[in-house]
């Protein structure tokens, strides 16, 4: 039988890919915005990254340069309001999250969808397979949709999750996050990802988010409480803006 | 409540970083009728379908499969539709049966299975495919090409393949109609790792 593994160790491996990172800046490659796939802190990883290199495709004509379109048809007024969607009121601390997502020329993403899912204020999903024993809360399934407005703003009240425990190794907890999934006007910029809070004392722990071994970039998937988005007696706001990535500007526009 | 204020175009925005689809997307993201791209009884319909697998060759019972293709006409304009709502509760009510959206959304089930029915796309000989899964920590792109597809042989992409690569890109046929479509995520000896690509 293996030993366990602790935060000891896989805070030991996070602190290796740092410092492998900070050496390849150092020698004056790139930065890499994104997570390595073969990120082996995170243990899930190391049978489900491909070990070839991908495979470049310069070609204009290439179908993912455009990208699927959704409408009022597919999302109804109340999805992102995810405190109105059962009889009660859900338990936890009120907050509404918004933000513009752009592409990499600074250009709103009009007219998007964006979705999101989230534990509960305990830290619990509700979803069958979590069994985190934290309160299931009836009046809070924690999931949010809805389309950007012609500045590419978006918006959601929801209740802060709780941070939960998971099985990556011996005492194992995940920082208080939102998952997102975005679309751009190119199926090459999709993006799914998650959004933290800021502050959270869990950071340094979680190698999912450590796996954004460039800090600039790391630091990019945390929110920011923003005071001026705070509604009296109601709800807390938090302010976060996505930029996608994808092909250059001028090969999609190429590609149209 | 005030909005966030504009910023106007900038050059080359720093990206917001890939995270992991965890294991928790169940009832988020699937949706019903998130296979169904052809309008339902289309008598071109094509299923596509096959294993997402790990590099044991274990299947990937969470992983999330995406579609983008061209319309049978060529076009690549897609159309709202695919995840319709019922106003009145909010339900999945399914694709209206009329309208090629271009876009699906599936699941593996428990076996690591996954399958889409859709219309030959009109133009290119291929299929877009995104792949997200727990333990992907950024999802990946492949393309199933079709292996009755006109143009198969004049494809760039292909061509510039060896041929066990060019092998992972094309689908096996079943019966008619019904092409199978494995994913490798990483290469399990003696079976070859599903090409992924970069759009830059």
């Amino acid at each position: 039988m293996t030993t366990p593994l602790t935060q000891g160790d896989i805070t030991a491996e996070i602190h290796e890919a740092h410092q492998r990172y900070a050496g390849h800046l150092t020698a004056g490659g790139p930065v890499r915005p994104h997570p390595d796939r073969d990120y082996a802190p995170y243990r899930s990883s190391v049978l489900r990254h491909p070990k070839r290199p991908l495979l470049p495709t310069g070609d204009p004509e290439a179908v993912e340069l455009t990208g699927p379109v959704f409408g009022v048809t597919d999302v109804t007024e109340l999805d992102s309001d995810l405190v109105r969607q059962h009889p009660g009121e859900p338990l936890g601390e009120r907050i509404t999250v918004t933000g513009r997502v752009l592409d990499r020329s600074g250009r709103p993403v009009r007219g998007q969808l964006v979705e999101i899912w989230q534990a509960n204020a305990s830290g619990r999903y509700a979803h069958q397979r979590d069994q985190h024993p934290a309160p299931l809360d009836p009046n809070f399934t924690g999931v949010g949709r809805c389309l950007t407005d012609d500045q590419g703003v978006y918006s959601f009240v929801t209740v802060k999750p709780g941070a939960y425990p998971w099985r990556n190794h011996t005492n194992a907890w995940r920082p208080a996050h939102i998952h997102f999934s975005l679309f751009g006007s190119a199926f090459a910029q999709r993006l799914i990802t998650q959004m933290y809070f800021p502050g959270d004392p869990l950071f340094a722990y979680d190698p999912i988010l450590q796996s954004v071994t460039d800090d600039a970039a790391r630091d990019r998937l945390v929110a920011t409480y923003d005071h001026d988005l705070s509604t009296p007696e109601w709800s807390l706001g938090y302010r976060w803006d996505i930029v996608l990535d994808g092909p250059s500007a001028t090969w999609i526009e190429e590609g149209r | 409540m005030s909005r966030p204020t504009l910023p106007g175009p900038r050059a080359d925005l720093a990206p917001t970083p890939s995270q992991t689809v965890g294991p928790f997307y169940g009832y988020a993201l699937p949706f019903l009728g998130g296979g169904d791209i052809a309008p339902a009884g289309h008598p071109e319909t094509v299923t596509l379908h096959g294993y997402v697998l790990d590099g044991a060759g274990t299947p990937v019972p969470d992983a999330v499969i995406e579609v983008w293709q061209p319309a049978p006409d060529g076009s690549r304009d897609g159309a709202p539709g695919s995840m319709r709502r019922d106003p009145v509760d909010g339900a999945f009510i399914g694709r209206n049966g009329l309208v090629f959206t271009g876009f699906g959304r599936v699941d593996t089930d428990a076996d690591g299975h996954f399958a889409v029915r859709t219309l030959p796309p009109g133009g290119v000989p291929y299929v877009s495919l995104a792949v997200f899964a727990r333990g992907l920590l950024h999802h990946l792109y492949t393309r199933a090409y079709l292996h009755d597809a006109s143009g198969l042989t004049t494809d760039p992409l292909l061509a510039a393949l060896p041929a066990e690569r060019r092998a992972t890109l094309v689908t096996t046929p079943e019966r008619a109609g019904v092409h199978r479509f494995d994913i490798r995520l990483q290469g399990d000896a003696p079976h070859e790792e599903t090409v992924f690509l970069d759009f830059g």
